[in-house]
């Protein structure tokens, strides 16, 4: 089957759904692969690296579109400013798209692509299960903007983020609040402790605090209890009580740090209003806002999607097209997670797609089926962590009891030993005794001195003892010169045995210890 | 040589046993350790053989010389990753050698001796041939199993335990029957009474040879049950406790014979084989009874519940740029780096990525292998320097700051479900804790489980990827793309 990679037509978008390496890919899965011209060109890939990594470069978008069985997007289908005609209309009868769609605010779009009798698979309606990770676009473009955003917020802030100390004087590390840890968040985090700032982060959603921490960031807290996590990982509107304590939060944090990135999103809503006017107003001047949820409306007040404001000095950063700002990296994630579900796609990896609806994953992201709309699908069972297992006996009750019952144990071991002792003592000839006591001496010796081998060197140990255990020979030395010829015999026997013992270990021993050198 | 001379050579030689294992603690002083137990050991021989008793030299110097002879060759061929197999026949070898000379005692009893005394002997004789007959049949055993001369997977006989006790009941009765026909001759009722007086015993020359015999046909079997029960995972333990074996062996003729110098190496010897059992089954997690009962990784079947996701797989590219561009590298290698010979394919990947600047380390598990310390002498034969070589416990501390880890061939050691499953069957084993780096490759055959027949929740964990196929190929295709 063809796949077609056509050019991106939204305003601005710099993305393409496949590079030249994802397209070598898709060909090894049986797929040939067309390309639009130009469709890369604004993420840094020529027409001519596509060439060569195998792919077809069709001058214009209809003829790719009419050919494709499969074709490959980053936006959802719009009019074409070029030809005048909505890129669904396009779609070749019972073919594929895949791409963002957003079933559930382009009610539109879905209309006019069930007309198309095709089968689309959206990359935004794909589950949040594990398995569904390396397809999971929405979280490589969260990646993306998060540390996007804090290049805008440097790019517009006057100071550096990282503390230095100049023979000019000191410069302090700027502050920055993270709002929302989710993937958008925990990059941007990450992005801005690595330049030398200090994060704080807050989320409703505890059980990110660790996340949070091991990026060297702080967690901010509220002095309340509640929790915010909502299905699927994502996070849940809270109560009221709860959000004017985290305002309060809010208000105090935006007086004292210098940047304020907010990644806040409850699915299905408008996005909460967090940062107020007059959070803004108190904000020193010169301080940056980033607001990562312009596109829905954004987190504070004085947003303007799509474009940078400057207010009370502050300049407030609404861009809604982070990802698109780094079309290379972010072309090249989306290429890869397009691939992988289309891994899962060819089974055979023969060229053929199989819409296999059984498949939790590809059910998620199937929205249309043969011009059935198959949107929203039933919900799967997630769980993301499983919930720990209810303690079921009283921890404290255990330990003493172990104890005693090793108290008991080593009691009774102490005293078998010493009844044995005593009973040998009792009736053994004094000759046996000699020999038993440098027996028990040897022993402890053996112990003190083997517990500080290293274990690195535990395998000559082994070899070593066996050398030294072909000791035995001292025995049939003494008896191979008896006059019985049995004796002589078995005597003769054990002595070549215990001299392969004695010699084979000590040459080998020595062997390994040679190898063993210092760099 | 006058005895008090023998006696002084005897402390000679066992100080300079004891020196020798002392010398083990660090690599450096390792070949002088090495070096204390040969001349310990020759003077322990030539003192021998210099007393006056010893006359037949002509069969003394052509046996001494075949041994020797064949000892070094054997020791000279063998492949390092073949050290178990070696260990198990040297073990076997001591077994024999205390079962030949007590025999040889048994007929050849002192006529000096008190009648405590020989009974004393008698039961010396009799626990020499025991502990060395179960040491020779169970490392041969041993060994054939690593040699895969027959299948490493545990054999459950029906009842085994059972059987096992019957036979340890026997084996008191015989005893028993043996202090009455042996050459103290305890008095008391025998059942075998009527039988020992069977004129048609006599070209065995005693009864009590007859009960020998019996004796080494039952600890035979008990030795072969034994380890044949036992799977191949626990072949460390098996081992080890076989040196053990072999060092008590060596005791117990050292008591028969009354001779000092092989009660002391035989205790040496003994508890260094008990040390090491000691260390691996904690290394396990395991008790000990519980692996000598044998058996383990055929219950329970595999634990796939709460294992949601899907294991990644990565190519030989991938894993190059990996190890490319991290700073801090860790290889963790399993018995499946010893099985695909891959050692030296995994020492040129380590000494390009060090030429590049990349702190490169290994961490070995206790148990990684089929012996205590295998992995260390295989990376050492592979020129690997020891230094980056580190155990378990000095390496898990540094997992979150490494950038990659290599996991090669080992799976159980490496599960996290051990830490995390409480009802894992492998639950609180020490494992190394490779996930808290950011990116683990694991090296595999295919997604089979390991020797523990549990499921790995660490291959689809999300910074997991899986390379499939062999270790070797691998490795190479990887260094292949290194050096381009």
């Amino acid at each position: 089957m063809l796949i077609g990679v056509p050019k991106e037509v939204h305003r601005e978008e710099r993305r393409v759904a496949a590079t030249p390496d994802s397209a070598e890919r898709l060909q090894k899965l049986g797929y040939s692969v067309a390309v639009e011209t130009g469709a890369g060109a604004a993420a840094q890939f020529t027409d001519e690296a596509y060439r060569e990594a195998g792919a077809e470069i069709v001058e214009e978008a209809r003829d790719l579109w009419q050919k494709a069985d499969i074709v490959l997007k980053v936006r959802g289908p719009e009019p074409h400013p070029a030809l005048g005609l909505h890129e669904s209309e396009m779609l070749k009868d019972n073919g594929h798209l895949i791409s963002f769609i957003w079933p559930a605010q382009n009610e539109d779009l879905m209309g006019r692509l069930r007309a198309r009798n095709g089968t689309i698979l959206a990359m935004d309606t794909i589950p949040r299960i594990s398995r569904a990770q390396k397809c999971d676009a929405l979280s490589s473009m969260a990646n993306i903007a998060g540390y996007r955003a804090v290049v805008e917020a440097t790019n517009r802030f006057g100071r550096f983020f990282g503390g230095q100390t100049t023979a000019a004087g000191n410069v302090p590390p700027a502050k920055i609040m993270v709002i929302g840890a989710g993937v958008s968040g925990l990059s941007a985090i990450g992005a801005g402790a690595r330049m030398g700032a200090i994060v704080r982060a807050f989320d409703t959603r505890p059980e990110v605090r660790q996340q949070v921490e091991s990026l060297g960031a702080e967690f901010l807290e509220l002095a309340f209890e509640e929790d915010g996590s909502g299905e699927g990982g994502y996070a849940k509107v809270m109560s009221e009580e709860f959000i004017k304590a985290e305002m309060d939060l809010f208000a105090h944090q935006a007086m004292e740090v210098d940047v304020i990135i907010t990644t806040a999103l409850i699915p299905g809503k408008p996005a909460p209003r967090l940062i107020t006017a007059g959070m803004v107003e108190s904000m020193q001047d010169g301080s940056v806002i980033v607001d990562l949820a312009a596109e829905q409306g954004g987190n504070c007040e004085l947003t303007v999607p799509g474009d940078v404001a400057v207010r009370h000095g502050v300049s407030i950063i609404g861009y809604t097209d982070l990802p698109s700002r780094m079309a290379t990296q972010s072309s090249q994630l989306y290429a890869n997670n397009l691939w992988y579900l289309l891994d899962d796609l060819t089974p055979e990896k023969d060229g053929q797609i199989f819409v296999n609806m059984e498949d939790d994953l590809i059910r998620g992201a199937t929205v249309i089926r043969n011009g059935d709309v198959t949107w929203p699908p039933p919900a799967p069972a997630v769980t993301p962590i499983p919930a720990p297992p209810p303690a079921t006996e009283e921890p404290g009750e255990d330990p003493p009891e172990k104890g005693l019952h090793d108290g008991i144990k080593s009691v009774i071991t102490m005293l078998i030993g010493g009844a044995i002792l005593y009973g040998i003592g009792l009736y053994a000839p004094t000759s046996f005794m000699v020999h038993f006591t440098i027996f028990v001496l040897s022993c402890f010796v053996g112990w003190q001195v083997i517990w500080n081998v290293t274990p690195a060197l535990h395998t000559p140990l082994m070899s070593v003892t066996n050398a030294i255990s072909g000791i035995v020979i001292v025995g049939p030395l003494l008896m191979v010169s008896n006059s019985s010829t049995v004796i002589t015999v078995l005597a003769t026997a054990a002595i070549v045995i215990a001299t392969i013992n004695i010699a084979g270990g000590f040459v080998v021993t020595q062997r390994m210890l040679q190898m063993f050198r210092k760099s | 040589m006058t005895s008090g001379l023998l006696a002084v050579s005897y402390i000679g030689a066992s100080i300079l046993f004891i020196l020798s294992l002392g010398g083990l603690s660090h690599q450096e002083t390792a070949r002088r350790g090495n070096v204390y137990g040969i001349i310990g050991m020759a003077i322990a021989i030539v003192a021998t053989a210099m007393t006056g008793n010893v006359t037949n030299y002509a069969v003394l110097i052509p046996a001494v010389t075949v041994g020797g002879i064949l000892g070094v060759t054997i020791a000279l061929r063998v492949e390092m990753t073949q050290m178990p197999q070696l260990v198990a026949m040297l073990n076997s070898m001591v077994g024999l050698a205390a079962v030949l000379v007590a025999i040889a005692s048994h007929l050849n009893p002192s006529f000096e001796l008190t009648r405590a005394e020989l009974i004393i002997l008698d039961v010396e004789i009799y626990l020499s041939v025991l502990i060395g007959i179960v040491t020779f049949t169970g490392s041969v055993v041993a060994f054939a199993k690593l040699q895969a001369l027959i299948s490493g997977r545990p054999l459950l006989l029906p009842g085994r335990n059972w059987l096992n006790l019957l036979v340890a009941v026997a084996l008191l009765w015989l005893a028993y029957e043996f202090l009455l026909a042996g050459n103290g001759a305890v008095p008391g009722p025998s059942l075998l009474g009527p039988i020992s007086q069977n004129p048609a015993l006599l070209p065995l020359g005693s009864f009590g040879l007859l009960l020998i015999l019996v004796v080494i046909v039952l600890g035979g079997l008990l030795g072969i049950h034994f380890v044949l029960a036992i799977g191949g995972a626990d072949m460390p333990v098996v081992v080890s406790v076989l040196n053990s074996y072999s060092g008590w062996a060596a005791a117990a003729t050292g008591f028969m014979l009354g001779n000092d110098l092989l009660i002391v190496t035989g205790a040496l010897v003994g508890s260094s084989g008990a040390i090491l059992s000691y260390i691996m089954c904690r290394a396990m997690n395991r008790n000990f009874v519980s692996v000598i009962l044998g058996g383990f990784g055929t219950e329970g079947g595999t634990i796939t519940a709460g294992i949601d996701g899907e294991a990644v797989a990565t190519t030989h590219e991938e894993t190059a740029d990996l190890l490319a561009n991290a700073k801090n590298v860790i290889i963790v290698p399993g018995y499946g780096m010893a099985v695909a010979q891959a050692q030296n394919a995994v020492s040129d990947v380590v000494e390009k990525l060090r030429a590049g600047g990349t702190n490169v380390r290994f961490g070995i598990h206790p148990v990684a292998g089929r012996l205590p310390g295998h992995m260390n002498v295989l990376l050492a034969d592979a020129k690997v320097p020891y230094d980056i070589v580190l155990e378990m416990d000095d390496i898990n501390e540094d997992f979150p700051e490494t950038d990659a880890v290599l996991v090669i061939g080992a799976n159980d050691i490496v599960n996290p479900g051990a830490a995390e499953d409480p009802n894992s069957p492998i639950a609180g084993m020490p494992i190394l804790e490779v996930w808290n780096a950011r990116t683990v490759v694991v090296l595999k055959r295919s997604m089979a489980t390991g020797y523990a027949g549990v499921e790995n929740p660490l291959f689809f964990k999300e910074n997991s990827r899986m390379l499939f196929g062999d270790a070797k190929e691998s490795v190479q295709t990887v260094l292949s793309h290194l050096t381009n």
